[in-house]
């Protein structure tokens, strides 16, 4: 099993601009890249020689760890520039900066920005590749990439997501994640519903909503819980947390009536207590740590898709 | 030594009738057909061209002093002489800001050296635009200021902005408003909709500008004094002013040439050069601004022209300023956008918005023996497209590249003197 890349895209902006059949092909270049990840030795040298430079304009644990392990199994080079975007500020701008970084020779930028469309942005100004790690409330590609994976891998859903009910709880209007993971299940063919306040919710929402929790749940197969920020109170989008978790959170009675079969998941990090009141590892559908594993897979996915330029994931490989 | 403008198309508040017109001395001497010329004399040849009263601009941001990275009142000047204005008026988020004779006076002065345009100094209604404390408006009115707003925001504290009617009454000078009421668009970028909702970007919503529109008609119904509402944005603020105006109320309007040529689905590029505020909104409302200057709710086309350099424009949508150039542009931009006759978009870009500034004494005149000569010659069926390098705007932030623009500005007369001719600057 050979996969070599086609119709690769230079660049992963969004969920859109990859289309359902570039869905399809990083879940079918995933599962070998998860194949990578059960060796004894997870590496290959598929990219060697090339350089992943994640620059990082807004905080992220985990996201730059996922990616930069997924680039080295690969055996790729990576470099990590971590700015909190007030430094940048003090003078060089966006784009001297990546033009300064790409002089050094990157093949692709990872990049997370705290303002939507920066991504784009980049891509403009560099001829290396540009994979959106994060752009404002707008996108989370590889999120959404690594979502649908979880789903497809836990329910065995290779021919796609029709007939799969899915519901994103929370606060999809500052939600990046709800937007690139709608955006992915509905590419598969999932029925995906908004569950929120009107206030949580975008002004023209993409998907169907609803703000009764209790009415749909009994219909999900996907349970998918945003982070809900503590701020938001202090903007009168809802009145307390408490209210909140009442309303929307996954309490111990909602948990009780979840079939086993239906997954729970969420892009972490977790507000305990608040869209989530249970513990997780108690629940038999909990997906939470599969996503996190499976993200590595999928980035790989992306970026061998990407840098690839056909390559052997063989070769060299034990 | 005079000019003599032939063979061109008359267009003023009388009507339009195909005449040649002599210019000496700063005025316009002598109209009709075969007017007779000396040797000495320059020649316009207007064939193919319409000859209209001088354009007129409510709102043009000039950024000097403060900003003159951007634009100087000279570049601005020159911008606008190439636009076919013969008179704009300075908005006042200076910095320093046009709070003060001393601003004010600077900033005329600085118009009278680039000698490219009547340059009008507005005053702030506010000290410093903080919305707090009024402008001393009758010193300012004494030395020529007759448009006082604190655009760059909106007046947002009702009581003030009533005691500023109320003060400001007698004194001959109008009020202008930016509608925006600010606790509703905190951190917005772009109008709300389905496109922000896609994109992932704050919105501003219709309903900030339009419960300031509706506040204001009912203060001016309140007090009896004029405010000038500018850059309407949307159709609900258009049937408003519609509905103040059938009333009898003394209120006029403004429409930018991009509010009524381009829509919200641009952001979708992510490029700032887009953003602006209010910000482009939906094809609807684009509609109902055409259809408010079509039937005279709007009464001024007013370009907001606001330069930004190149650096603060190649930002994320959040962190780059708002604002677009449109002085070169306007022109073109209204007659390939609106459903109207050239004697309309004329009236809406000169006599009418001259009145609305009080300099109708000056600007926006009948082309006539012994009125000044503040002409434009423009050629209404000239096709093209704009190229940003070329602009004589200092910041080069246009939205209309690669849009087709329609009427092209030939020739720029300011007090007798040729500005522009062949379309270009001859200083």
């Amino acid at each position: 099993m050979t996969p070599t890349p086609s119709g690769g895209s230079a660049s992963l902006l969004s969920i859109d601009e990859l289309g359902a059949d570039g869905v399809a092909r990083i879940m079918d270049l995933a599962d070998h890249m998860a194949e990578v990840n059960r060796r004894p030795n997870p590496k290959v040298p598929a990219l060697r020689g090339k350089t992943v430079c994640n620059v990082f304009f807004e905080d992220s644990t985990r996201t730059r760890l996922s990616f930069e392990t997924a680039a080295k199994r690969l055996s790729a080079d990576t470099m990590t520039f971590a700015a909190s975007q007030s430094s940048l500020n003090k003078g060089e701008s966006l784009r001297d900066t990546i033009e300064t970084i790409g002089a050094m020779g990157v093949d692709a930028f990872v990049v997370r920005h705290g303002s939507s469309g920066a991504p784009w942005m980049i891509d403009g100004w560099t001829t290396a590749s540009v994979v959106n790690a994060g752009d404002g409330w707008h996108a989370h590609p590889t999120q959404g990439l690594l979502d649908a994976y979880t789903v497809r891998t836990a329910l065995g859903r290779a021919a796609g997501f029709d007939g799969v009910r899915i519901g994103i709880v929370g606060d999809v209007k500052h939600s990046r994640v709800a937007r690139s993971t709608a955006a992915a299940f509905a590419a598969l063919g999932a029925d995906v519903v908004f569950v929120a306040p009107r206030t949580l919710l975008p002004p023209v929402p993409s998907m169907p909503t609803t703000e009764d929790l209790d009415g749909v749940l009994d219909d999900l197969d996907v349970l998918y819980l945003l982070r809900m920020q503590r701020e938001r109170m202090t903007e009168a989008l809802v009145p307390s947390l408490r209210e909140y978790t009442a309303r929307f959170g996954l309490t111990p009675e909602r948990a009780a009536r979840l079939a086993d079969h239906v997954l729970v998941m969420h892009p972490g990090p977790m507000n305990r207590g608040v869209e989530i009141a249970v513990d997780p590892s108690e629940l038999p559908g909990a997906m939470i740590t599969k996503q996190v594993a499976n993200g590595i897979a999928v980035r790989m996915a992306v970026l061998f898709d990407i840098l690839g330029g056909g390559a052997s994931l063989e070769k060299g490989a034990r | 030594m005079s000019l003599v403008i032939r063979n061109g198309t008359l267009i003023d508040e009388s009507g339009e009738r195909a005449a040649d017109v002599r210019i000496a001395d700063g005025r316009v001497v002598e109209v009709g057909a075969d007017v007779a010329g000396d040797d000495g004399d320059d020649v316009i040849d207007a064939t193919e061209c319409v000859v209209s009263p001088g354009f007129v601009d409510l709102h043009t941001h000039l950024r000097e002093p403060g900003r003159e990275e951007a634009e100087t009142i000279e570049t601005g000047s020159r911008a606008a002489a190439l636009g076919g204005f013969t008179a704009v008026v300075a908005m006042p988020n200076t910095d320093p800001t046009q709070d003060s004779v001393e601003v004010v006076e600077f900033v005329r002065r600085q118009g009278e050296r680039a000698r490219l345009c009547d340059v009008r100094p507005s005053g702030s209604i506010t000290i410093g635009r903080s919305g707090e404390q009024l402008t001393p408006f009758a010193e300012l009115a004494d030395v020529g200021v007759t448009l006082f707003t604190d655009d760059g925001n909106g007046v947002q504290d009702p009581q003030l902005m009533r005691r500023a009617l109320e003060y400001a009454s007698g004194l001959d000078v109008t009020l202008a408003q930016h509608c925006e009421v600010e606790a509703l668009t905190a951190g917005a970028v772009m109008h709300e909709g389905e496109c922000c909702s896609h994109l992932g970007l704050p919105g501003w919503p219709a309903l900030a500008e339009e419960l300031m529109v509706h506040r204001d008609i009912e203060l001016v119904r309140l007090t009896g004094a004029p405010v000038h509402l500018l850059h309407l944005s949307t159709a609900r603020s258009v049937e408003l002013v519609r509905a103040a105006k059938a009333d009898g109320l003394a209120v006029t309007a403004e429409a930018t040439p991009h509010h009524i040529s381009l829509t919200d689905e641009l952001l979708a590029s992510y490029q700032a050069l887009y953003k602006v505020n209010p910000p482009l909104r939906t094809m609807a409302d684009v509609d109902a601004v055409r259809g408010g200057l079509a039937d005279g709710t709007i009464d001024a086309i007013a370009t907001d022209h606001a330069p930004h350099t190149p650096e603060s424009k190649e930002q994320p949508l959040d962190a780059a300023p708002p604002g677009m150039v449109g002085l070169e542009t306007a022109l073109g931009v209204a007659i390939a956008s609106l459903d109207m006759s050239l004697s309309e978009i004329v009236g809406a870009m000169s006599w009418r918005p001259a009145r609305i500034a009080r300099i109708d004494d000056e600007h926006g005149r009948p082309i006539a023996a012994g009125e000044p000569a503040n002409l434009t010659v423009f050629d209404p069926g000239h096709r093209w497209e704009v190229v940003p390098a070329e602009l004589a705007s200092k910041s080069h932030n246009t939205p209309f590249v690669g849009v087709p623009l329609e009427g092209r500005v030939r020739s720029t007369i300011l007090r007798g003197e040729l500005v522009v001719n062949d379309g270009r600057a001859l200083r």
